[in-house]
């Protein structure tokens, strides 16, 4: 009789969602507050107002949990009274995810020149240069990011400054 | 995951509405405007300083009638009893500060038990917020996780329009409590008030029409059942009286069992054959065999609470699930189901009783009569039954007396939070829904006797019941003084048994008999306390008199507090103990053996 169930699973997976909400105030108080009140995960968070004129903002959340959970983390998110609508990036895998990094290395010699060589290779741009030190820009799913910050930890990693997923899906259709 | 939009009637904008829809007034004159235009007639409050001019507004108001309570809590039990016994939004108006923080408690008890409260709160000027200023808190941030949504009304222009749409959140849907605190300054200031008719909300159109593909799929399972259960619960009674009608005609066309959460009683009458008692922890052997061995489970506004599931992985193991729920989020929570239908329940049931009718289904009946003969033998176990008594009144015997004494008037039950609030779910019979008012989701003491000032003043001429604990009725006595106040006849029946009756319990059962701090030491003379609220007290001591003083505490047109002593050493069973399944009740011995409650007795 079970097998029309959704298969219950341990595996945690990580998903990206959007959330499209009214910009009224506390807004934001109210996603967070529902991630840390029903204990959730938040792996990243961005907010940014996108329609000045309907007042809508889209919120973007990294969150892992089991399927369960992030099924009940869309539920939750629908039902919060400003909510307009909750769209799953990694269930619909229709989605583009990006996120832009800040990152500072600084050193001299070899390490420098490497370190110039890779951010080419990743297409990051420098955005500030003195003698000792760069800070490159870089943009890119969040995998690609991990892998040039690792790539950098040797070469004289100072600084990571990064803003979190941005996402939006493919073709012409709005979310 | 779009919202649904099925709310009729969408309203007029606001610059297309003729100007007699939109009046020139003060912040303080909207809101005892807009309350009357949503026909509110009762408010339950406390005054102070950052409500002031909200007060000063009601005291020209005519057709509102403000009940003061004695303490914030108070007032928001009083709206839930309120609301709960009428369908209607039950409405508060606290100050700022304390009188936010004391109103919390009211709060979290009408989100979990989904209650529509308009809850108002008075906020310190906006050029002082931030400041720390005298009676200062954050009203918004402590009540948005204990709220279906709440504001913070910063424009005068804008408030007529949270004030709608606080209504409108709040009764619609999933019901639950909302908050408008609305500061000092906004009050006094004049602005633009628009009519209900003009607001409507943004986003929120909550999904009430079920998907019938999916009830055409639920009646055919319903129709294929060998061992079908109706696993029914208070999204019953939020639904309104039209939806308790509607489970009663479905069980009338399929023969099917019912069982009903706490919440959800009264919504199937007791007196039916169908009708197995509650189910949960403290639920019938019956009822919670029931539900483990049926095969096509339907869930109606019920949540899978752990105190109804007990383990979730001994949870009905073998059935089908089917759960109507106006709530998306209560879908695969905690219990996978197999077929989800979300919608209101009167719209749901109905849907469903077509669709019987219109496919003709009739239930499988061989299979049915097989069912019934093996909850024929669950229900020879007499679960309820207890070890009467000639010498000392029993619990369960001064419940079963109250109920017989009673049940022929138009009686409202309330309750506080322990073993007599169990023992009168299980034993007090229901057979209409709004009756029944108790603290379920979040179990607060001293919930019932506000509630039942709530109550009675919704229904002057009827007789209102709480059933309370001696140590429950501590936490919100001076109510009483509100009941004098407003002439409220409300019966305050302690079953005093000098415990935390159910802490008591927990500590026999699991703690070794270790008594830690649920001795109600230094108890009042609550006959004494009842006359000093000018109310009446009575006390029985023995069965032989338990009668006559009920009769006496009916009859007498003044609220009574009544000091039932009972058996201190009684516990309240069946039970399933926490992390247990269905199939592993405790059950009372009753006939033989070293019975619990007489070895409780000893340790007194
Ligand atoms: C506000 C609050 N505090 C603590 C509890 C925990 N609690 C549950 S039942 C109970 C004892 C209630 O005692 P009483 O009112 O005498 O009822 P009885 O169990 O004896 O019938 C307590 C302390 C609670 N439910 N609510
Ligand atoms: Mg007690």
């Amino acid at each position: 009789m079970h097998d029309t169930k959704v298969k219950l699973s341990d595996v945690v997976e990580r998903h990206t969602l959007t959330v499209l909400v009214d910009n009224e105030a506390g807004v934001l108080a109210r996603v967070v507050g529902l991630f840390s009140g029903r204990g959730y995960n938040i792996e990243s968070l961005t907010v940014a107002e996108v329609d000045p004129m309907a007042r809508t903002s889209r919120i973007t959340i990294v969150t892992s949990g089991t399927p369960q959970v992030i099924e009940q983390i869309e539920a939750q998110l629908g039902r919060l009274v400003v909510t307009h609508n909750v769209t799953n990036w990694t269930a619909a895998e229709a989605g583009i995810e990006r996120e832009m990094a800040l990152v500072k290395v600084a050193g001299t010699g070899e390490k420098r020149v490497e370190a110039l060589r890779m951010a080419d290779a990743f297409r990051a741009r420098p955005v500030d240069t003195t003698h000792t030190s760069f800070v490159f820009e870089i943009t890119g799913n969040p995998a690609k990011i991990d892998s040039f910050i690792e790539l950098m930890r040797p070469l004289g990693l100072v600084d990571i400054s990064r803003t979190g997923v941005a996402a939006i899906s493919r073709g012409p259709e709005a979310m | 995951m779009d919202k649904d939009d099925t709310l009729q009637g969408a309203a007029l904008t606001a610059e297309a509405a003729p100007e007699s829809m939109i009046q020139a007034m003060t912040g303080a004159e909207m809101v005892i405007r807009a309350l009357k235009d949503q026909g509110v007639t009762h408010i339950f409050g406390y005054p102070g300083g950052a409500v002031l001019p909200i007060y000063d507004a009601l005291f020209k108001a005519e057709g509102l009638v403000h009940v003061l309570v004695r303490h914030e809590q108070g007032a928001v039990h009083a709206a839930e009893g309120y609301a709960r016994s009428t369908g209607k939004p039950g409405v508060v108006l606290v100050t700022s500060g304390p009188g936010a923080t004391n109103a919390v408690t009211g709060l979290t008890d009408a989100l979990m038990d989904s209650i529509p409260l308009v809850v108002l709160t008075g906020q310190v000027p906006t050029h002082l917020i931030g400041t720390d200023a005298f009676q200062e808190c954050d009203t918004v941030g402590i009540t948005r996780p204990c709220t279906k949504h709440n504001w913070l009304a910063r424009d005068v222009n804008e408030l007529s329009r949270i004030l709608h749409e606080a209504f409108q959140i709040a009764t619609t849907g999933r019901p639950g409590p909302v908050v408008v605190d609305i500061p000092k300054d906004v009050q006094f200031q004049t602005g633009a008030y628009h009519g209900p008719e003009l607001v409507r909300h943004r986003t929120y159109r909550p999904r009430l029409d079920p998907d019938l593909g999916s009830v055409v799929r639920a009646v055919e399972m319903m129709a294929k059942a060998q061992r079908p259960i109706f696993y029914t619960g208070g999204g019953i009674i939020n639904s309104g009286p039209e939806a308790s009608k509607l489970l009663r005609e479905l069980v009338d066309l399929t023969g099917f069992p019912v069982t009903s959460t706490l919440m959800g009683l009264g919504a199937f009458p007791a007196s039916r054959p169908e009708w197995l008692g509650m189910l949960g922890m403290h639920g019938t052997f019956e009822a919670n065999n029931a539900m483990h061995d049926c095969d096509v489970m339907i869930c109606l506004g019920a949540r899978f609470d752990d105190r109804v599931t007990g383990r979730i992985s001994a949870f009905s193991p073998g059935s089908t699930k089917i759960h109507v729920d106006i709530d998306a989020s209560q879908i695969n929570k905690t219990v996978r189901v197999d077929l989800p239908i979300v919608g209101d329940a009167t719209r749901t049931l109905r849907e469903m009783i077509r669709f019987w009718k219109a496919g003709r289904h009739q239930a499988d009946k061989a299979a049915l009569a097989d069912w019934w003969k093996q909850i024929g033998q669950w229900r020879t176990r007499n679960s309820l039954a207890y070890r009467p008594s000639g010498t000392v009144i029993k619990p369960q015997y001064a419940i079963d007396r109250l109920y017989e004494l009673t049940k022929d008037r138009e009686v409202y039950v309330t309750t506080e939070v322990g073993q007599h609030q169990m023992w009168a779910a299980q034993r007090f019979k229901f057979e209409e829904p709004n009756r029944w008012m108790t603290s379920g989701g979040l179990g607060t003491m001293g919930y019932g006797l506000p509630a039942a000032v709530g109550v009675q003043m919704a229904h002057p001429d009827a007789l209102v019941i709480d059933i309370g604990g001696e140590a429950s009725v501590q936490m919100t006595m001076q109510e009483m003084s509100t009941a004098m106040q407003y002439d409220l006849p409300i019966k305050i029946f302690i079953l005093n048994n000098e415990y935390m009756g159910m802490v008591r319990q927990w500590q026999e059962l699991l703690h070794g008999g270790r008594y830690s701090h649920s001795y109600s030491e230094a108890l009042p003379d609550f006959v004494k306390l009842a006359e000093a609220f000018g109310c009446v007290g009575l006390r029985a001591d023995k069965p032989q008199e338990l009668d006559d003083k009920i009769r006496e505490m009916i009859d007498v047109k003044k609220p009574v507090l009544f000091d039932c002593r009972v058996d201190p050493a009684e516990n309240c069973f069946p039970m399933i103990p926490s992390g247990a399944a269905h199939n592993e009740m405790i059950l009372a011995e009753i006939d033989d053996g070293p019975a619990i409650s007489e070895a409780g007795k000893m340790l007194v």
